[in-house]
């Protein structure tokens, strides 16, 4: 392991000064269970890493009916499911947050950090997608905007530049008859990583019999957690059946673009996409019904 | 090379005050500048739990926090569970149990249950097997340490409505 320097930030703008002085040599720290083991396991080699959890603006945790949740990048996972009103209002992130790691790791790592290390099986990335999750990132130029689904590139890449940085989320409010769910099949209880991932979030209308609309997010089935669109767009409209949630889970099936690798082949993933996807659109059906 | 850091904390209790190089782990840390070897390097990679910590109040793997992190922080450690000549009631519990074989896992397990119980008094069996899921114990001696768990919860809410 080479030598780093640390600085903690205690602003954004100083976070991004730091950031863009040393280009890819700079590293943020958030809760650190994945960069720091990288770094001193050798595999990541970094001249700075710049602690941007003590900033305002990373820690924010505010929910309203109105205007939704603003979630800092740096807010540690059982922060989330901690939260009765943010658990009722996004039960899929939370279904997410609950699983990552066991208690030590929720304590620390961040959903920021999660999906700022890209990993195609992350499980809060399903989630953020089809909560329609907008990534905020600051950067020399200023903040822009990108959608939870457009943020990963790669295995470990995503389209932060030199000198940014994600600070924080901003999700929609739930609308009337909605509400989400992720799931994941591992093949142990706890602490492991999925071999699949599948998150639905799900709009019923008034009667809660029809689909308004539907969002299906999919992880460890291709190089970034993918946004199953085409098996999203199908529900929009239809009645809520078995045949409408069977068909587009089969639909969200031919997206898959699994490898095969220590934890599962590609005809049990794609099998699993399937599976998956079936089980959380209805249980974020179910949700709907019981709320 | 980068400058040493001065860093200063408190442990179990203590104002602590340490140099270390930005790379050093909290681990580190304590079991090398500061000989606090409590704390055990098992995976050091934020897997197996053997190194668990309390840091302001949430259980850590001290080997995936850096120890310049911990600046003007509290961080507590099974060295701070006891007192001169008396067993924390967790520490007796996990004895009477026998719920230890290596010995090697213990003094995470014990910071873990800590943690839980600080929070949760009274778990259930599941809430305690959810809460030490990233605790390993590699001679697999589960049963026992979840029982004495239990009985610490047992004993010590009994203690305190005594």
């Amino acid at each position: 392991m080479r030598a780093f320097d640390y600085i903690p930030a205690k602003t954004v703008d100083e976070a991004v000064a730091l950031l863009a002085e040393k280009g890819d040599q700079a590293k943020p720290l958030s809760g650190g269970t994945d960069l720091i083991v990288m770094v001193r396991e050798g595999r990541r080699q970094l001249d700075l890493m710049v602690d941007v959890k003590d900033i305002p603006e990373t820690n924010v945790l505010s929910y309203s009916q109105e205007t939704g949740l603003h979630l800092g990048a740096a807010v540690p996972c059982y922060q989330i499911y901690a939260d009765d009103e943010i658990s009722a209002a996004y039960p899929g992130l939370a279904d997410a947050a609950k699983i990552i790691g066991g208690t030590a790791i929720q304590g620390r790592a961040s959903v920021g950090g999660n999906l700022c290390n890209a990993s195609p099986a992350a499980d809060t990335i399903p989630p953020l997608i089809v909560l329609e999750a907008v990534c905020v990132i600051a950067g020399p130029n200023g903040t822009r905007d990108v959608p939870a689904e457009q943020f990963c590139t790669g295995p470990g890449q995503t389209v932060l530049e030199n000198g940014e940085f994600l600070v924080s989320f901003k999700i929609p409010a739930p609308k009337n008859n909605s509400s989400s769910y992720y799931l994941r099949f591992i093949p142990r209880n706890e602490m492991d990583i999925a071999v699949v991932g599948a998150g639905a979030s799900v709009v019923l209308d008034t009667e809660k019999t029809s689909f308004v609309s539907a969002r299906i997010g999919l992880a460890a089935v291709a190089p970034t957690p993918l946004f199953a669109e085409e098996a999203s767009a199908s529900l929009a409209g239809r009645e809520v059946s078995d045949e409408a949630v069977n068909a587009a889970a089969e639909a969200a099936r031919h997206i898959a673009r699994p490898i095969s690798d220590m934890r599962g082949t590609i005809e049990q993933r794609v099998h699993l996409v399937e599976v998956l996807t079936r089980r959380a659109l209805n249980g974020a059906i179910h949700r709907v019904k019981e709320s | 090379m980068p400058k040493k850091v001065h860093v200063q904390t408190t442990i179990n209790g203590e104002t602590v005050e340490f140099l270390c190089e930005p790379r050093q782990s909290l681990l580190e840390v304590l079991r090398d500048e500061l000989g606090m070897t409590g704390a055990k390097e098992g995976c050091n990679n934020g897997n197996c739990g053997a190194c668990s910590v309390i840091l302001d109040g949430r259980l850590v793997n001290s080997c995936i926090v850096l120890g310049v992190e911990t600046e003007g922080k509290t961080v507590e450690t099974v060295e701070g569970l006891a007192e001169p000549g008396k067993l924390h009631p967790i520490q007796e519990i996990f004895l009477e149990d026998a719920a230890l074989q290596c010995g090697i896992c213990t003094p995470g397990f014990i910071v873990a249950t800590k943690a839980l119980l600080d929070k949760n008094p009274n778990p259930t069996e599941y809430e305690v097997r959810y809460w030490l899921a990233g605790n390993l114990c590699r001679c697999t001696g589960y049963d026992k340490i979840v029982r004495a768990v239990l009985d610490s919860a047992q004993i010590m809410s009994s203690e305190v409505g005594a």
